[in-house]
């Protein structure tokens, strides 16, 4: 039993605090009423997962998950919630199908309960042998050699979206 | 095994992922705007990313691959964000509202 007060028990502690942020995070992002308090939530979820990276050993992913998701995503549907939120008064007045609420519950609780049996009960195999280093230079050094080809596709394919996107939200622009 | 050392143990990981994605395809069925649907999307690749990370950390025998299938997986999610809100935002220019069940042209 590790104590509360040492290095291990609170490295333990703050990792229970980031998933209690990260679940929390998800929970307020999809039962949230109004469209702003769940992309707070989805933010929230963002951060708790970045940490969990970093508990994973891999700083720079979590600094990049801080950068790309937090920061640019957030903003961008912040943006896109300022934009198109009619009135968000009237939400809450019409009700869905409950039978979607209930049939969603019963399909995310199986598939939830399956994947995490799977996860728990399979006996996974341990990679043996010396340890390999996965800092930031190895993971350079891979990009521009082993995943070039993919490094440049996806290049590719963000050129395409923000093209795509800006074609996309000038459509119809003289309706307004 | 106990509550401080979890963060030791591969399994906490992959309860963790399966949480986000389930949680996400709840927010699909829930959620009544498209941007709503949108987030809950987010949800769903942020557990696959928990996913690889932490088989990356445990399993793998080069530990860059899962990370740089992470970054890619941002980079992707990126782009699904920017076409989905400008979607978003053709649909809303055309119809006045972002809720899914005013968006019923082929209803029949």
């Amino acid at each position: 039993m590790t104590s509360l007060f040492s290095q291990e028990g609170l490295t333990g502690l703050i990792f229970l605090v980031l998933l209690g942020i990260t679940g929390s995070g998800a929970l307020v992002a999809v039962t949230a009423g109004r469209l702003i308090r769940s992309v707070a939530g989805l933010l929230l979820c963002l951060i708790g997962v970045a940490g969990i990276y970093y508990f994973l050993n891999s700083p720079f992913v979590a600094l990049m998950q801080l950068l790309i998701y937090v920061g640019a995503v957030g903003v961008v549907i912040a943006f896109a919630v300022m934009l198109a939120d009619p009135n968000p008064d009237k939400q809450p007045a019409r009700g869905r199908n409950p039978l979607m609420g209930g049939l969603g519950f019963l399909t995310s609780g199986a598939v939830f309960a399956g994947l995490a049996f799977l996860g728990a009960s399979t006996a996974w195999k341990r990679h043996m042998g010396p340890p390999t280093d996965s800092g930031m230079a190895a993971i350079g050094k891979s990009l521009l050699t082993t995943y070039s080809m993919v490094f440049e596709l996806i290049s590719i394919v963000l050129l395409v979206a923000i093209i795509g996107s800006l074609v996309l939200a000038r459509a119809g622009r003289e309706k307004i | 095994m106990t509550l401080l050392t979890l963060h030791t143990i591969l399994t906490t990981y992959l309860v963790l992922g399966a949480f986000l994605l389930a949680i996400g395809l709840y927010g699909m069925f829930a959620q009544r705007t498209l941007i709503g649907m949108l987030i809950s999307a987010e949800l769903m690749l942020a557990g696959a990313s928990v996913n690889f990370m932490a088989f990356n950390r445990f399993l793998a025998a080069d530990p860059t691959v899962g990370q740089i299938f992470t970054l890619f997986i941002m980079g992707i999610a990126a782009a699904e964000a920017a076409i989905a809100l400008s979607i978003v935002l053709a649909v809303y220019r055309n119809y006045r509202s972002i809720d899914t069940e005013d968006v019923t042209d082929l209803h029949g």
